[in-house]
């Protein structure tokens, strides 16, 4: 291993633009003549709009344009679309109802766009949207996930019970059958928070009209600028695609809150034309509360059969999953083809079966959020698991080990073909950080102190890497999910890679680079990763589910391949040779059995000089492009093991310890490796501790800013233990299986699962607020006092 | 936020007479409770008397029986006040646990004080150390000035110019912070001068700061954390919302006011 | 309209503004100097931290007015020229950012932490003083790290050194 090449812990290219102020988010662009766009939104979770009145409004000073939904479909300009197809149970299609970007008739959540000012200054927009008159009709809203398909209130006539699908996946009737046969079934409750992704960076637009071109340009915080651009063209109809360019400059933060195409964007491309002018929208955090994607929120009664030597049978799960007010871009996916097939676990379960009911509600649509369905299955299975294991009596490691997948490959009776793992040997390690056997003394220490300690496993596996096009594609998606990549040799030998991978954290600046290095013996600092600009990267798919180094670095690797290829019929040229008897190593192109060579830069200079071939014969050049095709999901897996202590008095919950051990396959650099692992950890934290969006009766969103909603601080948590095992992943060239999620997946239940051990039952919620567990501590205390 | 005119005066009497002279105008001390309401529309005032050049409203001093401390005097100076620190080390201690460095750096005494937040630190000092607010008009001990939720004895156009508190022989600060927004969820101050016990409690009370008459019964016979023992807060009167209802704040009164005796006794 | 003169980052600067104008809508829109940030509206989240008169404050809940004849710092004024201040160093040393948005506020605070607590800081310190700083990225664990390794290179006062020149000259 070089120390720039792959698995070396490079210190990252980007960082020197962001530790001094120069890097460049959406918000930081400003265009010449730039407008400002305001939106009014809905006070109200549902009501009908009988009346906008915007006379007065527009006469405001600084008021260069009042927009309507009205407005927007007269310009013929198409709703928000869901790109996933799913089915019911009876092979119908899911009911959704329509997704205007601003308004037609009726709002459906708080927050819910009813029209844009746009005016010279932002100001002057805000002051003119006050003078809006809308005439509403309330209505009563519907916020309740599990009582929704109950409701008297319809959110969308074009789905009754506001039910947008009955879906399952598995065999009925052979998990019935295995639940009846069972010597002990353990049941559980669960609910799955609902949360709001906050990345720290707001989200943000500039549209931009160039009227002698007929072209738009939209600067925007995307995680996948080509899926915009694709939907905004394709589907909503602002320009076709050669008219269209989408630039995601630095992106502050996404966990898949940036992967959608919203209203506010949306809006800002098309009103650049309609005023003549760029207009630019900057969401305040407010607003990211309200109107930005949520994540989770399913409400889910689960069930383990297992016979009498405690070897898992069965699992049989229910969930409804609240979906807001309309169906974000790829919401439909997330708790249907992203949750049920994960429900195995790393566990050899021969039958399993999962309906999931997914409802429409007056709140702000619910979409993909880190983890995406994986952490939801991964909640499911592990609080299963660990429930199990204490009714059984069975130690909770040896219980999963006992279930663990051993031979590979494995196929799950839910979709999955697992490819490789060493769950026992994750969890082994896991064991050795935390000090597993130190643990009762340590319990005993707290008791003393009338603290309550408790240990909780989380071993969890995700599918990532997504994902197979033909796959995706028999399940409902709309789009493949390969990605591109363009590597561009300079005649100097520096080297351009053009990715359809975005880097919002990830890190790709360097780590693509080392791909790049390592591969062509090109120094790191010669190379330069381009992304994030439809008009310069050729295609793209974008950064979400863990697939920019398994599908995105592959496509990269192709890409090189084609590079070195061409690189040997030039260098058989300069070197007259036979093209078969060149080899390319550590940077140089050699003469089998001879120690004539040609470095890579001078094979570059050759390629674009072109006089030592006849250009008709070779192309002159070295620049190739590949798309890569993933041909399975990857599964990355892992335990973590999470050590807490209750105060019972005040319900205080310290995390002491954190063991993650992770198997991520091969790993480019496992500084950045480890970074997203505690940031995953972070936010999987959150969810079972802190986070959690309320919305009361009436569809407010109470939990609408920093104040309310509890983000995790540097002083709520404490330092992690990570390491790795390593499985190679067989299906991608690199052997990668994907990391930005894992921590999110793995950690919520190894919390609760600690927490319930501490506590000593298991009547405990997601978040587990100092009010909860204080409640449920003095559960335990009155029974410990009792014993 | 709407637009307003600014003004900077030199002294707190400039700044009174600004404040007589121009519509609907506010005082600006620290701002970080006015500009995030202004920020948001839900203030708007049409004039902004900045009180940060008042160099008369600065200071700490340590004056006979009493820890004198001007108003614009930022909760950093406090917390970090070698003058506090060894008259009153409870109140350096509660200074320097407000919000975040960044907001004690700018927020001050006198606007804390003055806004009367329900979850705000201070009045939970004023009122058990008795404090006497001095304003440019009177002096008023702190059991008059809190009235109510972001309600005080104030009247129009007078100004909070410095805080004198006695000084007493224990004190001691412990509080339970909102996990969202890190104000006080529960905070007790409790102080013992001479026979006299005060503990008050901000951040629970449906009508902002008060006190507890039962623990200062309890801490009167004698004053450490155990006489707290089994003495529980009621709940009527304590206000719920989503982070505690009033059953767990009641409850954490008592926990919090052990740990502020267990501070002043030096047991933390 | 207002007139309005400062020191940022050692060079005087005088414009003239909406009283409504707020330090950090100044320091990016007036200055374009957009290192730092905007994350939340409740003067919460610290994306908007730098110096005035040497002390961390969040320039989204002060007005640019109130900063009259003051100094300030931000992110761009740290490095001395083409060499990087010993934070900003540990921060890249230490991977202490993915994104990079709350990095400029958690930089400034990381250096008035120094300022305030002196060269060795243990883990509980930091952690509790990055109370007004929130980063979604990192999990804090090495921005924690990176904060201990920036303060022990800043040993021999290099930052005061810089600093103080200004602060004197008020």
């Amino acid at each position: 291993m070089s120390a720039t090449g792959i698995g070396a812990p490079v210190r990252r290219k980007e960082d020197h633009r962001f530790i001094t102020g120069q890097g460049r988010y959406t918000d930081d662009i400003n265009r010449p003549g730039q407008a400002h766009a305001y939106f009014l939104r809905s006070p109200h979770a549902h009501a009908t709009l009988k009346k906008i009145d915007t006379k007065a409004a527009a006469a405001m000073p600084g008021v260069l344009g009042i927009f309507t939904g009205d407005d927007l479909a007269a310009d013929k300009v198409g709703g928000l679309i869901c790109g996933w197809m799913i089915h019911n149970k009876d092979g119908s299609p899911m009911r959704a109802g329509p997704h205007p970007a601003l308004a037609q008739g009726k709002v459906r959540y708080v927050g819910d766009h009813i029209a844009v000012v746009v005016a010279e200054t932002l100001a002057q927009a805000r002051d003119a949207a006050e003078a809006i008159i809308v005439d509403y009709g309330v209505l009563p809203a519907v916020t309740d996930t599990a009582s929704a398909a109950k409701a008297k209130t319809q959110v969308h006539a074009e789905a009754p019970d506001n039910t947008v699908f009955n879906w399952h996946l598995g065999d009925k009737s052979a998990t019935d059958a295995a639940f009846k046969a069972a010597k002990h079934v353990t049941k559980l409750d669960i609910v799955n928070n609902r949360l709001v992704p906050n990345p720290m960076e707001p989200r943000a637009a500039v549209g931009d009209y160039d009227q002698g071109e007929g072209a738009f340009t939209l600067y925007t915080t995307s995680q996948n600028p080509h899926v915009a651009r694709l939907v905004l063209s394709a589907f909503i109809g602002i320009a076709p695609e050669n008219k269209l360019r989408v630039i995601a400059p630095d992106v502050g933060g996404g966990f898949g809150s940036k992967i959608f195409i919203y209203a506010e964007e949306t809006v800002c491309v098309w009103a650049a034309k309609k005023v003549g002018r760029p207009v630019k929208w900057t969401s305040d955090r407010t607003e990211a509360f309200l109107s930005d994607a949520h994540g989770r929120d399913h409400v889910t009664h689960a069930e383990l059969a297992m016979d009498a030597d405690g070897k898992m049978l069965a699992m049989r799960v229910h969930t409804t999953a609240n979906l807001g007010a309309y169906l974000s871009t790829f919401s439909s996916s997330v708790p249907t083809y992203l949750y049920a097939p994960l429900l195995s676990g790393q566990y050899d379960i021969p039958a399993i079966y999962c309906e999931v009911d997914a409802v429409y509600t007056n709140t702000a649509p619910v979409d993909a959020y880190r983890g995406a369905g994986r952490p939801e299955a991964t909640f499911v299975v592990e609080r299963l698991v660990e429930v199990a294991a204490r009714e059984l009596g069975k130690d909770p490691a040896k219980f999963r080990t006992q279930n663990f997948v051993r031979k590979f490959p494995h196929q799950t009776p839910v979709i999955m073909m697992y490819d490789t793992g060493n769950y026992g040997a994750s969890l082994k390690k896991a064991m050795e950080i935390i000090d597993y056997k130190g643990f009762p003394k340590r319990r005993r220490d707290s008791a003393r102190n009338g603290k309550l300690r408790g240990i909780g496993f989380s071993a969890y596996i995700e599918a990532c890497g997504i994902a197979p096009s033909a796959a995706v594609g028999s399940l409902g998606a709309g789009v493949g999910l390969w990605e591109s990549a363009e590597v561009r040799v300079n005649p100097i030998g520096t080297v351009e890679v053009l990715t359809g991978s975005h880097s919002h954290g990830q890190g790709h600046e360097t780590t693509f680079a080392q791909l790049v290095s390592d591969r062509l013996g090109v120094p790191l600092e010669n190379v330069s990763i381009v992304h994030g600009d439809t008009d310069k990267v050729q295609m793209g798919m974008g950064t979400y589910g863990s697939r920019s180094g398994a599908v995105g670095m592959s496509a990269i690797f192709k890409a090189i391949d084609k590079v070195i290829a061409k690189g040997k019929k030039v260098a058989a040229y300069v070197l007259e040779a036979d093209e078969a008897d060149i080899d390319f190593k550590d940077g140089n192109f050699t003469v089998k059995g001879t120690d004539r060579k040609l470095d890579f830069g001078s094979c570059a200079l050759q390629a674009y000089v072109a006089h030592k071939f006849n250009g008709q014969d070779l192309e002159p050049g070295l620049k190739e492009g590949a798309f890569y095709d993933p041909t399975n999901f990857t599964f990355p897996a892992g335990v973590h093991i999470c050590e807490l202590e209750i105060d019972p008095d005040t319900g205080v919950t310290r995390i002491e310890r954190w063991a993650a051990v992770d198997d991520f396959g091969n790993v480019i650099n496992p500084m950045i490796v480890e970074g997203q692992v505690h940031g995953g950890i972070a936010q999987g934290v959150g969810q079972a501790l802190l986070e959690g969006a309320r919305y009361n009766a009436d569809g407010q969103l109470v939990t609408a800013s920093f104040m309310d909603y509890c983000m995790p601080r540097a002083d709520d948590l404490p330092s992690f233990e990570v390491g790795m095992t390593v499985t190679p992943c067989p299906s991608n060239p690199l052997g990668i299986k994907g990391c930005g999620e894992a921590g999110a997946i793995a950690s919520p239940p190894a919390v609760i699962n600690a927490i319930t051990d501490a506590l000593g039952h298991e009547d405990i919620a997601m978040p587990a607020t100092p009010q909860a567990v204080w409640r449920a501590a003095q559960k335990t205390l009155s029974r410990m006092a009792a014993e | 936020m709407y637009a307003f005119t600014y003004h900077r005066p030199a002294t707190a009497r400039q700044a009174a007479s600004l404040l007589a002279k121009k519509e609907d105008a506010k005082l600006l001390a620290g701002g970080h409770t006015l500009l995030p309401t202004m920020k948001q529309r839900l203030a708007s005032p049409g004039a902004l008397v900045d009180l940060s050049s008042c160099a008369d409203l600065k200071g700490i001093a340590r004056k006979g029986r009493n820890l004198v401390i001007g108003a614009m005097t930022t909760h950093a100076e406090v917390a970090s006040s070698p003058e506090v620190q060894e008259a009153i080390p409870a109140l350096a201690y509660l200074a320097g646990h407000i919000g975040d460095p960044h907001v004690r750096h700018r927020g001050t005494i006198g606007g804390s004080v003055a806004n009367n937040d329900p979850a705000a630190d201070y009045p939970a000092a004023l009122l058990a150390l008795g404090a006497t607010v001095v304003t440019n008009k009177r002096k008023l001990p702190a059991a008059e000035f809190f009235s109510g939720l972001y309600e005080t004895a104030l009247d129009e156009g007078e100004i909070v110019v410095r805080i004198s508190f006695p000084v007493a022989s224990k004190a001691g600060y412990a509080k339970f912070r909102n996990p969202a927004s890190r104000y006080a969820l529960v905070g007790v101050f409790v102080a013992k001068r001479g026979g006299e016990i005060a503990v008050a409690v901000t951040g629970a009370g449906e009508g902002g700061v008060f006190r507890w008459p039962e623990a200062e019964a309890a801490l009167k016979a004698r004053f450490a954390p155990k006489s707290l023992d089994g003495l529980k807060h009621t709940a009527k009167g304590i206000n719920g919302d989503i982070h505690a209802d009033a059953e767990y704040r009641a409850h954490l009164i008592g926990v919090m006011a052990k740990q502020a005796v267990a501070q002043a006794t030096g047991k933390a | 309209m207002a007139n309005l003169s400062m020191t940022v980052n050692g060079k005087a600067v005088t414009a003239n503004v909406d009283p409504r104008t707020l330090l950090v809508q100044f320091l990016r829109e007036n200055l374009r100097l957009t290192g730092t940030h905007v994350g939340c509206d409740t003067s919460q989240c610290g994306a908007c931290v730098v110096h005035l008169d040497g002390k961390a404050v969040k320039a989204c809940t002060t007005l640019a007015l109130s900063c009259e004849g003051a100094s300030v710092t931000t992110i761009e004024g740290l490095a001395n020229g083409g060499t990087l201040h010993p934070m900003q160093e540990a921060f890249r040393e230490h991977h202490g950012l993915q994104c990079g948005f709350c990095t400029p506020g958690m930089i400034m605070s990381a250096v008035d932490i120094v300022n305030r607590r002196g060269n060795s800081l243990d883990e509980k310190t930091i952690r509790e003083d990055l109370e007004g700083n929130i980063c979604r990225c990192t999990g804090y664990h090495n921005i924690v790290k990176a904060i201990a390794a920036g303060a022990e290179a800043m040993a021999g006062g290099s930052v005061r050194d810089r600093e103080a020149p200004r602060q004197a000259a008020e």
